[in-house]
């Protein structure tokens, strides 16, 4: 009886907006607006996905003030959370320099889309406030406050006067996820280009060349497949350079090629002794290290 | 304030979404647009519950967000499928079923 009395009272209230919401609405409906048109305006994909995330964030907060909070949180969760991160998933894989193109396809098509959008917008708002000028709205104090609240009846109702349409559910999202899946699949044996192994093996004794091609050069300033391996007279193996890599500037590897073909600076035998190689070289009475490095 | 104004707010987003549909020619923002345009209807719908004091509203905006995970999932999936054999996302490349 109590309950009943407070919900009597609760509903008058909530009968009508209060404060509170239109100043949350009054913040909240220009910047999802905002987020719109900044989705509809922006020349990067990524850039709209964002303004979207912020109109979705908006209308989610927007869901919780009109006594709405299950759905509200399964918006910020689902929509923000989820599907926005797929789209910028989406977006990285798919290229995201791959900006709208300036030309128009059909000529004045922007225009006349632009003028049906306003006469849409101007249509159903004036229609809806026509009709919907003098309405009282009922509120959902009772259904919210009354059987546990607002999720737990959202739940009686899906799984009793909803079940058939939540069991199609169920049936769709298992369909979404197998297409995907076979979208999403690529048979790379199905092609053709691969070779098998045995293949490449009689190809490569037929060829020319049945060792191994020279590896990319590694030396103590660089070791990417760029760099390409020096032969013992400092020229450059070419069958060491990659088709596809740009290989590295022969003048980066100057110091590598004088080293490979000996006229380069001879490592110092006592480098790690802390004596100095230039102080050695002065005193001709020394070991059989300084001779080696003088040679 | 009535919650009519939400229903201006709905309406001024779906008609953003539908111009976005219309004017934009990357696949994905086209397919975002789609997506304001699901979402502006969720909240009519809300709004809706509200006026009615029923739950039904409610339980039809959590029905198109089901609808719109799945039709997201297959349709980002049918974009990257386009682009792996055309090098392109825009809308305007795609203009054979095949290849």
């Amino acid at each position: 009886m109590s309950a009943f009395l407070l919900a009597q009272q609760v509903t008058e209230v909530a009968d009508t907006v209060s404060t509170g919401e239109a100043v949350a609405f009054w913040v909240l409906a220009p910047l999802s607006l905002l987020g719109a048109l900044g989705m509809l305006f922006a020349r990067n994909a990524v850039h709209s996905a964002l303004f979207l995330v912020l109109t979705m964030l908006s209308l989610g907060v927007l869901y919780m003030v009109q006594q709405a909070p299950f759905l509200g949180f399964v918006q910020i969760i689902v929509y923000t959370g989820a599907i926005m991160m797929l789209f910028l998933f989406v977006l990285m894989l798919v290229g995201r320099d791959s900006s709208d193109s300036v030309v128009e396809v059909l000529r004045g098509q922007r225009l006349a889309a632009s003028l049906l959008g306003v006469g849409f917008a101007a249509l159903v708002a004036a229609s809806l406030a026509r009709a919907l000028n003098d309405v009282t709205p009922v509120g959902l104090v009772t259904p919210n406050t009354t059987d546990g609240g607002n999720v737990a009846n959202i739940g009686v109702a899906l799984f009793t006067d909803y079940l058939f349409p939540f069991e199609l559910t169920s049936a769709l999202l298992i369909t979404a996820a197998v297409g995907a899946m076979v979208l999403a699949f690529t048979d790379r044996h199905a092609r053709g280009t691969k070779k098998t192994q045995r293949e490449l093996v009689e190809e490569r004794f037929r060829g020319d060349r049945p060792g191994s091609l020279p590896g990319p050069g590694v030396f103590a300033t660089a070791n990417s497949v760029a760099t390409p391996a020096l032969l013992p007279d400092g020229s450059i193996a070419e069958e060491s350079l990659s088709a596809i890599v740009e290989t590295t500037a022969k003048e980066r590897l100057s110091g590598d090629v004088r080293d490979v073909a000996g006229t380069g600076e001879r490592p110092d035998a006592h480098a790690l002794t802390g004596a100095r190689a230039d102080a050695r070289a002065d005193t001709p009475a020394e070991g059989t290290a300084t001779k080696e490095g003088e040679e | 304030m009535t919650p009519t104004y939400y229903l201006l707010l709905s309406a001024l987003l779906f008609s953003l979404g539908a111009v976005g549909v219309l004017v934009r020619r990357n696949a994905i923002v086209v397919f975002m647009c789609v997506e304001l345009m699901l979402n502006a209807v969720n909240l009519s719908l809300v709004t809706f519950a509200r006026i009615n004091g029923e739950l039904d509203g409610q339980i039809m905006a959590f029905f198109v967000m089901v609808v719109a995970a799945a039709e997201v999932v297959v349709g980002l999936t049918i974009i990257m499928s386009i682009f792996r054999t055309r090098r392109s996302a825009s809308v305007d490349d795609s203009n054979l079923l095949k290849y």
